[in-house]
């Protein structure tokens, strides 16, 4: 039991959040146990849908852990979406626009610059936040709409493909991050990159000085910490995490820029971070559990005739069930369950 | 008035400046400067009514993210019931309650189980959009169309103002009196001073016997019939049929209206005034095919200016005192 409580309540978040998604689907007229049956048919029966899971999850993980990462120093970042937008089609620009480099060159060369331009999209608001005080919950949604006028128009523009299409170029074989049979090689970026941001976190001092200001502003003020610098510089790892995974997406699953791509991951970064409680090795199983419901949501369609945004209405539930520790504690009599307060109002830093 | 005019002078030297610069643009084409002028009013009316929710949440000391959510939903449900029945006042009604059933399940998430505020509200908005669209179906109309327009006799006839404000569809003009009735609550009513009181030191108002979970309940279920309302405007008054993700943002732009306007009904319709003249010089800029190759400039307006409004102002914003935080007596 003790074993088990660090995973308690994201486990019962999921549970409760599948049992009332059954509800839902029962009042909606569709039968509850063929619509799950066909989530887990189509996303882990065969190697096949078990590598369309990991697909899914490689961009989640990287979502999950930005936003995981910037709650650890009390930032809350949904720019997300524009972070990873602004980040594919940097890496996808890159992608098409060298020609003859070697794989070893272009392909985490790409990635890299993909990553980069996320990290600048993403100090944008921490530096509005440490300098200006404008909360960066705002700033980080204004920014994904004009990362998504921005990316939009380069992509009909200045890196438009030929043809009547708004998208870029295929990105060249050589930039390309393969597939390994079904695996996809993108996933192993994003657990390394999990694992660097544990590392950073907890074995770093910028990591320690990342949770002492989440932890409480004012004394990292008064222990000689420069929250101002703590708060860009974690903005912008935030914001290279997205971007990375932007660019792994760009590279590993589409192959170019093209708009409309990967909508809706700035929330479910959110849903992750919280079901892995901010840890940044967390993150991972929780990707894994949303990426098959993403992964399996059409074969849900298909099978079913179940509308896939019904996992939408699951990761709220979770997410409700996560948020809210009460909910869960009904489940632990007497027993005292670490509290998650993750953000401050507007004022702070 | 002088204290007013003090007090908000950058929001109104602001509008003055816009209001000039669309005279000379316009070349003095009346007809051109009043459509301008009206498409602004009508672009602020949701936001005035999101922003009001805002008020009414943070005044008494509650985040509330889920402006968008709760819009969304609200014109989800408010086009469903007017579709269904044919009737625009129950289709009104309705969004009205999505909106305050909304705010109440953000009152029990935050106020109840002490929840963390931001979150409580970006579940509101995943479920939002979730529920809207796993449960809308393409195709359907409302029978008896979008609200009427209502012209308001002899001051109709007014120059430039008189259509701008004085032809209008009902729940642009309902926005335009709640401005005035939310000031009132807010600055001249008990329930006022003690929606204060609790948003700026709840320990300080419960000690002389206030109820923060009742204010702050209230409060948040009377705020969320305001955005529901602005939620069945988009869909019952301004558009007339129901979209996907249908709010674009103006949920969150709301929010930095609201600090814009520094927390009050009457700075708050300032802002939206800007705003919803970023987004009318918008549309006008579309409509003359300026920048037709690059329409997507044109749609960053409204958000580049909501960015620099923020880090311009709400440096010197304070917001009130106990914003963000659950209450529980020791």
């Amino acid at each position: 039991m003790r074993m088990l409580k660090p995973v308690a309540i994201p486990l019962i978040a999921v549970g409760l959040a599948l049992g009332i998604g059954a509800i839902i689907l029962v009042v909606s007229g569709a039968n509850p146990i063929e619509a799950y049956g066909a989530l887990i048919d189509g996303s882990l029966s065969s190697q096949k849908t078990i590598g369309r899971t990991l697909e899914k999850a490689t961009p989640l993980i990287m979502g999950g852990l930005a936003v995981a990462f910037a709650f650890r120093a009390g930032l809350f970042n949904i720019g997300g979406q524009g972070q990873l937008v602004v980040g594919g089609i940097f890496s996808a620009a890159v992608g098409f626009g060298f020609e003859g480099l070697p794989w070893i060159i272009h392909a985490p060369m790409a990635l890299a610059v993909g990553a980069l331009a996320g990290a600048a999209w993403g100090s944008i608001a921490g530096i509005l936040k440490a300098t200006r005080g404008a909360h960066e919950v705002i700033t980080t949604i204004m920014l994904n709409f004009v990362a998504l006028n921005l990316t939009d128009w380069l992509a009909s523009h200045s890196w438009k493909d030929e043809g009547i299409l708004s998208r870029t170029p295929a990105v060249e074989e050589s930039a390309v991050i393969p597939l390994w049979g079904s695996f996809p090689t993108g996933f192993l970026v994003a657990v390394a990159a999990s694992i660097a941001c544990w590392y950073l976190l907890e074995r770093t001092n910028l990591g320690f000085e990342i949770r002492s200001v989440g932890l409480n502003g004012d004394a990292a003020r008064y222990a000689g910490i420069s929250v101002q610098r703590i708060v860009i510089a974690t903005m912008a790892i935030s914001g290279l995490l997205a971007g990375a995974g932007g660019a792994i997406e760009t590279q590993g699953v589409v192959g170019r820029y093209e708009p409309g791509f990967n909508a809706g991951l700035g929330f479910n970064g959110i849903t992750i971070a919280l079901l892995a409680r901010n840890h940044p090795l967390g993150v991972i199983p929780a990707a894994l559990l949303i990426g098959a419901m993403e992964a399996g949501g059409s074969m849900m369609q298909f099978n079913a005739d179940v509308a896939p945004e019904i996992t939408d209405i699951i990761e709220a539930l979770m997410l409700l069930f996560v948020a809210t520790p009460i909910v869960v504690r009904w489940f632990f009599s007497r027993q005292e369950v670490a509290e998650v307060s993750v953000t401050a109002g507007w004022g702070s830093p | 008035m002088s204290n007013l005019f003090t007090r908000y002078r950058w929001v109104i030297l602001t509008i003055l400046v816009f209001v000039f610069v669309t005279l000379f643009t316009a070349e003095f084409q009346q007809a051109q400067t009043t459509a301008v002028l009206a498409s602004a009013l009508r672009q602020s009316t949701p936001l005035v009514l999101g922003a009001l929710c805002g008020v009414m949440c943070e005044r008494s000391g509650v985040v509330n993210i889920g402006i968008e959510g709760q819009m969304l939903l609200s014109a989800f449900v408010g086009f469903m019931v007017a579709s269904a029945t044919g009737s625009l006042i129950a289709g009104i009604i309705a969004g009205m309650a999505t909106g305050a059933l909304m705010g109440a399940s953000l009152a029990g998430l935050s106020v109840t189980l002490q929840g963390d505020q931001i979150i409580a509200g970006t579940v509101l908005n995943i479920a939002a959009f979730g529920i809207s669209s796993y449960f809308f179906q393409q195709g359907l109309t409302l029978p008896s169309g979008k609200t009427p327009q209502v012209s308001l006799g002899p001051l109709a006839d007014l120059p430039v103002i008189g259509r701008v404000f004085f032809i209008n569809r009902p729940l642009t003009y309902l926005s335009l009196i709640l401005i005035w009735v939310v000031w009132f609550v807010l600055f001249r009513t008990r329930w006022g001073l003690w929606t204060r009181s609790v948003g700026e030191v709840p320990s300080a108002a419960e000690t002389v016997g206030i109820s923060v979970a009742r204010v702050r309940y209230t409060n948040l279920i009377a705020g969320g019939c305001l955005a529901g309302l602005g939620g069945a405007y988009l869909s019952l008054e301004a558009v007339g049929s129901f979209e996907r993700m249908m709010t674009n943002g103006r949920g969150f732009v709301a929010l930095a209206v609201m600090i814009f306007g520094r927390w009050n009904p009457i700075g708050i319709w300032g802002a939206a005034l800007l705003f919803g003249y970023a987004s009318a010089v918008q549309t006008q800029l579309q409509f003359r095919g300026w920048l037709a190759d690059d329409p997507q400039f044109i749609g960053m307006i409204p958000y580049v200016v909501c960015i620099i409004v923020l880090a311009g102002f709400v440096g010197r914003a304070r917001p009130p005192a106990a914003i963000g935080q659950p209450y529980s007596r020791e």
